[in-house]
């Protein structure tokens, strides 16, 4: 790579027109200066790319041995495929889909995720409406509450609950991961909720309270609409975490209701001779967070940043 | 119609004064106490109730029969997994948040001025949506110790070999019958000295004669080269056997690329490399000094670093949770970034100030909330780490790159079965975290007084 002549003629080349580069200079910098800039403007794109270059590989590595045989795995790097594309097959899909463990386990993660986000979206949203728009009494000490329960971390809760759900009879069944999760989303979705619901113009539910509109009225036709936004942020943020959650599951679901990820952790112990089953397995979990991250990439950004603390 | 009962509403309900909120609903509590009731109960039974519980428990012995006090915590530091939990930890959180804070820095600062800002932006984040299992695999698969299977060691092998001389015979040593014997260090040194007349001939054994590197050609004795010194390097070894020993016979492959050195009192003197059919020739100056094959001849090849070794398994832990979670660091600061005035940078370039001079006092101060918001959001994530660790640290170097949360899970479900060490561990973790909930509800009430 000649990196050395790249930066000379990166506004050329970058598509920067030199002129704009002469002219909205600095009168006062010197020549030297000027060059020295560019340069250092070249340097940095070439480091970008480089970084760039750097975040995508270990993906691309993944993908590339998702799409090959375990004789091709075992004899050669992934890179090999740029060289030999006929090596490109679908067969590790194929046979990993053609196996009811896994299959099972993918609908057993559907079965976990969306109640688990349904749930905290709806029970969040009640809860947040009534700190938001509800007086009773101690409701600020209950929303201190709330909020200082944001940073508890789900470890403290594996072996009490462990204990509980096995009395309750719950224990390695769906409904226990689901609680689960439940609870510890809870927290940050009233948090996420409430503040945006109370920046809801008080006029807008004045007028629908004056039009007869009682609270279930109020709360379905006016809250959640003008919500929708906050909704969809937490929604998103509920479902990934969910949907990418191994540990809850590791320790609350049993052969029959674990999710993908805790099907797929069993493959690692062997972790060499098991890439073809890895590769397109990881792969096949990550389709879903992927598709939703291109999707909606606003309200995914906004919801892991807010909800990053967790 | 609705503004016309608002308007009509108006006078004859007096509104409130601007400033307390009063409820819209009313003061019926048994409506709020609804609308909370299912959150409360959760809460109730799935966050607060195990606090307690946890609290309790730790206080026990492993089965939960004897009371041990605060012994359990006491094994934090006396029972060498846990320990050794506790020290990655704290490395964890000493170097992980800064590093992704740096890194998210440096890239929301440079992508600034880049046109394809928002591609750079989507690149980096990515790792963000997937999850720590898949991001453990994507880098088990890059740490593979095989230079032909992980693109890590690929890499570095890569690089090694373009400025690093590889040795071309790494198992071949001279035969029993040669004159050379091992010198040390990897070298073999002759006993006896050269003189220019006789060639001299240093046969090599070990390799297969069908595995030779780059198949040469049949070796070739040297011919004596007026003063200077010749000889012959050869494998002394042919398929189906056969052939003198110590003497070239046909057949018998050349060694070329072997390196000859002429010692004289401990000194290098002279080098050779052997040519295509085996012979080297030494300069006069050889003449009355030791052959030696230097141990470069023979080294192994470089192979790469072991990622998932005891001593490297943290950092490239560590590293694989940078590639996830530089993003979010980014993200948010390109944002306080944005909210910077840019005047402010404009006056120090004005002023003689060259970027490096800008970014260090005037860019980074400005950030210099966020940056913190950043640095504990990552700290509070980093002590709680446990997918990333518990997929990539492979079977040998699992205790080596142990952290409190793995160890909560193997002490307590993981064979260990020691509840009361690891709601021990869960109260830590939980103390660790206090003085971010302590913030944030001071934070809380700060905005409620406003």
């Amino acid at each position: 790579m000649t990196t050395s002549a790249v930066p000379v003629k990166g506004p050329g080349e970058s598509g920067e027109p030199p002129v704009a580069a002469n002219s909205s200079g600095p009168p006062q910098r010197s020549l030297g200066s000027r060059i020295a800039s560019v340069a250092g403007g070249g340097a940095m794109r070439v480091f970008l790319i480089l970084v760039a270059l750097l975040w995508v590989t270990p993906t691309i590595g993944l993908l590339a041995s998702s799409f090959r045989d375990p004789t091709d795995i075992a004899a050669s790097g992934w890179w090999d495929v740029f060289s030999k594309p006929s090596q490109l097959t679908t067969e590790s899909y194929s046979t990993l889909l053609g196996k009811e463990e896994i299959t099972d386990s993918l609908l057993n993660t559907v079965y976990i995720t969306v109640p688990a986000t349904v749930l905290v979206v709806v029970i969040g949203a009640m809860a947040g409406y009534a700190f938001a728009w509800m007086d009773f009494k101690g409701r600020d000490w209950w929303f201190v509450a709330v909020v200082a329960l944001l940073v508890v971390p789900i470890q403290i809760a594996l072996i009490p609950l462990a204990d509980l759900f096995g009395d309750l009879g719950i224990f390695g069944s769906v409904i226990g991961v689901v609680l689960f999760h439940v609870g510890f989303g809870l927290p940050f979705a009233i948090f996420l909720l409430r503040n945006f619901f109370a920046e809801i113009p008080r006029e807008l539910l004045e007028a629908a309270r004056l039009d007869g509109a009682g609270e279930v009225r109020l709360f379905a036709t006016v809250i959640m609409p003008l919500g929708a936004p906050a909704i969809a942020s937490l929604g998103i943020f509920q479902f990934l975490w969910v949907w990418n959650d191994m540990l809850v599951a590791l320790i609350f679901s049993d052969s029959g209701s674990r999710p993908l990820t805790v099907a797929l952790t069993e493959q690692t112990r062997q972790f060499s001779g098991n890439i073809e089953t890895l590769a397109p397995g990881a792969f096949i979990s990550m389709v879903i967070p992927l598709a939703v991250f291109f999707a909606f990439q606003r309200q995914f950004v906004s919801g892991v940043m807010a909800g990053a603390v967790k | 119609m609705s503004s016309q009962v608002a308007t009509a509403g108006g006078p004859a309900n007096p509104v409130p004064p601007v400033g307390k909120r009063k409820s819209v609903i009313g003061t019926r509590w048994w409506v709020a106490g609804l609308f909370l009731l299912p959150a409360i109960v959760l809460l109730g039974a799935l966050v607060v109730y195990p606090i307690g519980y946890s609290i309790w428990r730790s206080l026990f012995d492993a089965d939960g029969s004897g009371f041990v006090g605060l012994g359990n915590y006491g094994d934090l530091f006396s029972d060498d997994a846990t320990f050794t939990a506790v020290k990655n930890t704290a490395i964890w959180v000493a170097v992980a948040p800064a590093l992704v804070t740096g890194l998210g820095l440096i890239f929301a600062v440079l992508t600034e001025r880049v046109r394809w800002s928002t591609a750079f932006k989507l690149v980096i984040f990515m790792p963000m949506a997937i999850s720590m299992l898949a991001a453990g695999i994507i880098f088990r698969l890059v740490y593979e110790a095989d230079p032909d299977q992980g693109v890590a060691n690929a890499v570095l092998v890569g690089v090694h070999d373009t400025f690093a001389e590889s040795s071309v015979y790494p198992k071949a040593r001279p035969s029993g019958e040669s004159d050379l014997k091992a010198s040390g260090g990897g070298a073999f040194t002759s006993t006896a000295t050269v003189g220019a007349g006789s060639p001299a001939l240093i046969p090599l054994v070990g390799i297969a004669p069908n595995k030779v590197p780059g198949d040469p050609g049949d070796a070739k004795a040297a011919e004596a080269s007026g003063d200077g010194v010749s000889g012959t390097v050869w494998l002394d070894f042919k398929l189906g056997g056969g052939g003198e020993k110590g003497a070239i016979d046909a057949g018998e492959k050349a060694l070329p690329g072997i390196k000859v050195e002429a010692v004289k009192d401990g000194k290098v003197v002279a080098s050779a490399k052997a040519g295509d059919d085996g012979t080297f020739t030494l300069p006069a100056s050889a003449e009355g000094a030791q052959l030696r094959l230097p141990s470069s001849n023979f080294a192994e090849p470089y192979n790469g670093v072991d990622w998932l070794g005891p001593s490297l398994v943290t950092p490239a832990i560590i590293g694989s949770y940078a590639w996830m979670w530089a993003g979010f660091a980014m993200v948010l600061i390109a944002a306080g970034l944005a909210g910077v005035d840019r005047n402010l940078l404009e006056a120090a370039r004005v002023d003689g100030a060259n970027e490096w001079q800008v970014f260090r006092r005037v860019t980074v101060p400005l950030l210099a909330p966020v940056l913190v918001v950043v640095l504990i959001t990552l700290m509070i994530n980093v002590m709680k780490i446990f997918d990333l660790v518990f997929i990539i640290a492979p079977q040998p170097s699992k205790d080596e790159a142990n952290v409190l949360a793995l160890q909560l899970v193997n002490a307590s479900f993981g064979g260990g079965n020691n509840q009361g060490l690891g709601s021990a561990i869960g109260i830590v973790l939980l103390l660790l975290v206090m003085p971010v909930m302590i913030v944030n509800i001071r934070r809380l009430r700060k905005e409620r007084r406003r």
